[in-house]
């Protein structure tokens, strides 16, 4: 029983980055009805800056804020830079911007910072400090970490005028700009959301599976498939999704498939899920008309 | 132009491409193909996500599941090498067409993500322990190149098995997009573009959108598991690892590459993807893959129809 | 005095060039129609002066220039626009459109209480302001826009077609209160329609479009009582 529960709390801690990343992803969706294939290799290069602050003698928290705001400059600049010039180009055009991204950073992280694994420190104590029979201290302080982000960006959108005008630039661009909005820095406002969240989910990530320039590939797929079980608009959906995500995997990888399979059993699980609900567990579905 | 100027284009055109193979070495011949065999699946994924507009981020699987048909077919049973390229295709087709039947309902960023669970996956399953007496584990399997039936030498160049490869993969090829072209420019490919396009009207229209829809899917996995097959030939060895998630990728931009909806453009996808990363690395040797990501972005931006969309501009200016 | 003062104003659509040296006036506190049968042009030159469309020629907004401006900086000088099909956040609850509509407004306390006038306008819109937007129907969403685009406290407020889809009923409720708004609320409006007689009814000045030009131009009434222009142009 005691390993049972284990399994789960593991999959919880993991499932809150999980979340993290979804959100990140479902942030720019919101806002661009993007997908943003590199938001994995960009949280890498964050996590990657943070450690090389570290290494100059930075303490963490001071790097870990120096690190989120940097990644919401850049993630701001990426979006004026490389994306503003396909805004009305298909889909599929977006799609290779965002794959060209997704292997120049990869690209550049392996060339600044070489491809040796690379151990990143964790700000929490080793002994959790709430149920440390099941929870380790960075367990217990990436979930607190990932609930802190995930509430702050809830309220955001809930609550702020500035939410709701990047919430309505993304369902509207046109009407929005009737109402004011300026419409192109709302996107880019989205694009600096997720850059900042997806630096916490590698700042909270890499502690555990080591930093290489390749750390992200596997979590970002969860990332997107904990985004779309919530339904792809829904924040609260996505950390669900992630939590979700998380248990399922480590039950699934313990009990019945045997870790070889068990990415491909939790894939499998979703895609499931998908064709009952096509638009994730919570998400709503939009009307169009003809 | 005339008749007797296309026609005799057509000629030379022809001479032209038999002639080719004798007028390299054997290992450009194997390069060109694998661009042919390329040029291939990435027409089998424009008919979906080009003229279907389903985007597939899991081509890869289809890929491997012809190549490991093909292959399984070759070393179980012993099997003619050519027999086994409609077999792939016909059983891609039918696990085409059931991948079709969960498409209906995603749409969008839900197929990609569930096509790309396919192409994350499919490693994974190849390396699966109680299936290993067929597919080879992770060591995978070896084949033979099919010999050439009759001797040959010309430029001073025999008829290697890569040689008479490329004329297997040129005739199956130029089949393909024959029936592509006629397939899509008919009636068919009318439903086809008219579900993209505006599926309510469609439907609304009698266009039966089931049957279209996964036929699509199954038509376009065949293409690609042909594909798959020819290239198991054509390299003669295949691993689990030898088709990851980036092959898919490969693929997508292989399409987005030539131009959407594009025919021919799948020759330039080919070429894109096949000689493009050598080029990088030949640019840059410590970051390689950023030269190909440049290389990405200048083309979204200033070819976002694909290379097709650029000689089709051209082709309009002349008319004009 | 003038509040809107288009000259030469030539509007395409990619390479389609579809309206033709326009030059039409309105002043402060008057209400001006434009009329004209489907693909005249009308729609289109509500969005020429919002600039969502190329143009060339000279735009002026009381006594500044705003042809070559942003759209969301053509709204900060107070011109609100209702657009074909209501242009509603349908996937925003009905309150949440209504904020947006006050979004470059600084005032806090004042937009409330304009809200509150809102609802009182429009009692409906009251008892459903939790719902999402997209669900209400085609003559809520039109008092939706419209309320919306009010709580700009605009100057010129911009209507496409709001008779359009709108059981006539509803229709007539609607343009009563856009009476009542030009009225109390004292905000001058640029009116496009397809539908004369109502337009002609609320309007003072009008003018008419055929194929991106403006072929007649006068007093509602004046228009009105000619007959012959009427059956010409008008068709009754």
């Amino acid at each position: 029983m005691d390993s049972f529960i284990l399994q789960v709390t593991t999959g919880l801690a993991n499932g809150g980055i999980y979340a993290a990343v979804g959100l990140a992803l479902v942030m720019i969706h919101q806002s661009t009805h993007h997908i943003n294939f590199a938001q994995g290799e960009m949280a890498t290069f964050s996590t990657f800056i943070c450690w090389a602050l570290i290494q100059r003698g930075v303490p963490y928290w001071v790097a870990f804020v120096i690190t989120m705001v940097v990644s919401f400059v850049a993630g701001v600049l990426i979006q004026r830079i490389f994306l503003k010039p396909v805004e009305k180009a298909p889909i599929l055009t977006n799609v290779i911007v965002f794959i060209g991204l997704l292997v120049i950073f990869n690209a550049f992280a392996g060339w600044i910072f070489e491809h040796t694994i690379k151990a990143f420190p964790s700000p929490f104590p080793v002994e959790g400090m709430f149920l440390p029979q099941y929870f380790s201290g960075h367990q217990i302080g990436s979930i607190a970490v990932t609930l802190v982000v995930l509430i702050s960006v809830f309220c955001f959108f809930r609550f702020t005028p500035l939410g709701l005008a990047m919430r309505a630039a993304a369902f509207n661009p046109d009407s929005a700009r009737l109402v004011g909005i300026r419409v192109s820095w709302m996107l880019a406002l989205g694009w600096g959301m997720a850059a900042l969240i997806g630096a916490v989910a590698g700042m909270m990530i890499a502690p555990i599976v080591f930093l290489d320039p390749n750390m992200m590939a596997g979590i970002l797929l969860y990332g997107f498939a904990a985004a779309l079980l919530g339904g792809i608009d829904n924040p609260w959906g996505a950390v669900l999704g992630g939590i979700i995500l998380g248990v399922l995997e480590n039950i699934l990888g313990a009990y019945v498939i045997g870790s070889d399979l068990k990415l491909t059993m939790a894939l499998i699980l979703i895609v499931s899920i998908l064709i009952f609900r096509p638009y994730g567990l919570f998400g709503k579905p939009i009307f169009s008309r003809v | 132009m005339s008749a007797l100027t296309k026609n005799l284009s057509l000629l030379v055109g022809a001479i032209a491409l038999c002639a080719l193979p004798f007028l390299v070495e054997d290992f450009r011949v194997f390069q060109i193909n694998l661009v042919l065999i390329y040029a291939i699946a990435i027409l089998g994924l424009n008919i979906l996500t080009g003229f279907g507009g389903q985007i597939s981020l899991g081509h890869g699987a289809f890929y491997a599941v012809g190549a490991y048909t093909s292959a399984i077919l070759i070393t179980q049973l012993g099997m003619s090498s050519y027999l086994t390229l409609p077999i792939a295709g016909l059983v891609c087709f039918l696990l085409g067409v059931l991948m079709g039947f969960p498409a209906l309902r995603l749409a969008g960023h839900y197929l990609a993500l569930a096509t790309f669970a396919l192409a994350i996956a499919t490693p994974q399953l190849l390396k699966y322990k109680p299936i290993e007496h067929y597919t080879g584990g992770v060591q995978g399997l070896v084949l033979e190149k099919p010999m050439p039936p009759f001797e040959l030498t010309i430029f001073g160049n025999e008829l290697s098995e890569d040689r008479w490869l490329y004329f297997v993969i040129l005739i199956v090829g130029i089949f393909l997009f024959w029936i592509a072209n006629n397939l899509l420019s008919g009636r068919v490919g009318r439903a086809i573009v008219a579900i993209r396009d505006q599926p309510t009207a469609a439907a609304a229209l009698g266009v039966n959108l089931t049957f279209i829809k996964t036929a699509t899917f199954g038509l376009s996995a065949a293409y690609t598991g042909i594909a798959g097959a020819l290239s198991a030939l054509a390299v003669a060895y295949i691993a689990p690892d030898s088709f990851p998630s980036f092959l898919s990728i490969s693929l997508l931009v292989g399409v987005v590459v030539g131009g959407l909806g594009s025919i021919p453009g799948a020759i330039f996808g080919a070429l894109f993807i096949q000689f493009v990363p050598n080029v990088a690395d030949q640019i840059s040797k410590s970051a390689p893959w950023a030269v190909y990501g440049a290389m990405l972005l200048a083309l979204a931006y200033a070819a976002p129809n694909g290379v097709m969309g650029i000689v089709n501009k051209f082709i309009k200016r002349r008319q004009t | 005095m003038k509040l809107l003062d288009v000259a030469n104003l030539n509007a395409w659509y990619g390479p389609n060039q579809v309206l033709f040296d326009l030059n039409f006036e309105l002043k402060v506190g008057g209400i001006t129609t434009i009329l004209g049968a489907n693909g005249a042009g009308k729609t289109t030159t509500l969005r020429a002066v919002c600039q969502m469309v190329q143009t060339s020629g000279s735009i002026t907004f009381v006594d500044k220039r705003i042809d070559g401006k942003l759209t969301e900086d053509i709204v900060r000088v107070g011109i609100a626009h209702v657009p074909d099909g209501r242009g509603t956040f349908t996937a925003l609850t009905v309150e949440e459109n209504m904020k947006l509509g006050a979004y470059t407004r600084k005032d806090r306390h004042e937009v409330q209480a304009d809200i509150e006038r809102m609802y009182g306008r429009f009692p409906r819109l009251k008892e459903r302001y939790r719902q999402q937007a997209g669900t209400l129907s085609g003559g809520e969403q039109q008092m939706l826009a419209i309320s919306r685009a009010l709580m700009l406290r605009p100057r010129l407020l911009l209507l496409d077609e709001p008779s359009f889809g709108l059981a006539p009923l509803v229709v007539k409720e609607i343009f009563e209160i856009m009476r009542e708004i030009s009225r109390v609320d004292q905000v001058s409006m640029l009116l496009v329609e397809q539908n004369a007689t109502l337009a002609l009814n609320l309007a003072d000045h009008a003018y008419l479009l055929e194929t991106g030009k403006i072929v007649l131009s006068g007093s509602s009434a004046d228009i009105k009582a000619d007959e012959s222009i009427r059956r010409v142009y008008l068709g009754y």
